[in-house]
């Protein structure tokens, strides 16, 4: 029987703002944004190429506590310009991961949480946006050296390009249903693979191979949750217990490079099912 | 793109400041903050072109039916419709005045 009393309660995460999630994964009242809108850091670079620009560049960074615990939340906002990663609020992200390894180094134990809604680079920032997300990957590295750095791929825009990097550099990922990783997002394998291959509108088949249920089942990600903000506190309290890997899977680079050799030249493609069984005891 | 400003007259100083909305497909984002007393100014960056008669209108209508805080409202607008905008800029006033 459905529990009505639970779904009625109930509070979805995804239909959240970028800056709403945040303050909804922290302790409540502990919601402390560095850089705030009305700071008013926005891109010098979107305005000049006729865009409208957003006073946070569509990054929520916000410090604050989670049961007791430093935390450090970096927010994309998918919805402005698809959670893209420009100069000002790449950087913004990289100098707050920055800033827990000073903490870290002072003695003050904080963790960070990085809730990726993003397409990758900024296209209009190009070369800006992913020097930007390089730091991110190298910020990340150096912090899950003495706190956890925990991805959340919520959706729904989901998290692609460099970015998707960077969430497989995190130590653990959690997913939704609703998620999707990918290195490249689905219109750009169909321009480059062809539309019998890979149809981007074929919303059952993009889910079945990059959403958040198969990269979940494929050992990609670490914790697959349902929406809902309760339910993603608890992963996300599950996440910062477990810690670092022992062995994180961006060191695995060889076992999946072999995975990928021992496909041959002339694969026939694969299907979620293959895929998942392909994946079954590499990764997990 | 185009950057518009309005100029209207208001009451006293709002309490706080507030921002509401994003720059997203069809909505926009507007920074409230407290402005001088008397006066309530409104700068636009629309991603419209030629809409600032839309807007004069839109802010005339708004701001005449009853006495807004003096604000200084900055709106970034990603093609919100009148409905939307007026959503908002309520939205903002409600944040405004809540103690």
């Amino acid at each position: 029987m459905t529990d009505v009393a639970q779904l009625l309660h109930s509070r979805s995460f995804v239909e959240l703002s970028a800056r709403e999630r945040a303050k909804g994964l922290l302790d409540a009242g502990s919601f402390r944004e560095l850089l705030d809108p009305f700071e008013r850091l926005m891109s010098p670079w979107l305005q000049a190429q006729g865009i409208v620009p957003q006073a946070d560049d569509g990054v929520v960074i916000a410090k604050g506590t989670f049961d007791g615990q430093p935390l450090l939340v970096a927010a994309i906002e998918g919805v402005f310009q698809g959670g893209s990663m420009g100069e000002v609020g790449g950087a913004k992200i990289a100098g707050a991961l920055e800033l827990a390894v000073e903490d870290n180094r002072n003695g003050i134990p904080t963790a960070a949480v990085l809730l990726l809604e993003t397409g990758g680079v900024r296209l209009q920032e190009a070369n800006l946006g992913l020097a930007a997300i390089a730091e991110i990957q190298a910020a990340i590295v150096e912090l899950r050296q003495f706190r956890p750095v925990i991805g959340l791929v919520a959706g729904a825009v989901g998290c692609f390009g460099g970015m998707s990097i960077a969430a497989g550099l995190c130590s653990r990922l959690i997913v939704t249903r609703e998620a999707r990783l990918g290195l490249n997002g689905p219109q750009v394998i169909e321009q480059e693979a062809g539309i019998e291959e890979y149809d981007s509108r074929d919303r059952p088949f993009i889910w079945g191979l990059t959403g958040g249920e198969q990269r979940y089942a494929c050992g990609l990600a670490d914790a697959f949750v349902a929406d809902d903000l309760q339910q993603m506190r608890d992963a996300l309290r599950a996440a910062l217990a477990a810690g670092e890997p022992v062995q994180p899977r961006s060191r695995r680079h060889q076992q999946m490079l072999g995975l990928l050799g021992g496909l041959g030249e002339n694969c026939p493609q694969l299907d979620a099912a293959q895929t998942r069984a392909l994946y079954k005891g590499v990764l997990q | 793109m185009e950057s518009l400003s309005f100029t209207f007259p208001a009451g006293a100083a709002a309490k706080r400041r507030a921002l509401v909305g994003c720059v997203g497909s069809g909505d926009l984002e507007a920074l409230l903050e407290p402005g001088e007393a008397g006066v309530l100014t409104v700068k636009v960056l629309t991603s419209v072109n030629g809409s600032g008669p839309r807007w004069e209108q839109l802010f005339q209508r708004l701001f005449s039916g009853q006495t807004w805080p003096a604000l200084s409202i900055d709106i970034h607008d990603f093609g919100a419709t009148p409905g939307v905008v007026r959503l908002r800029l309520e939205q903002g006033l409600e944040e405004v005045n809540h103690d």
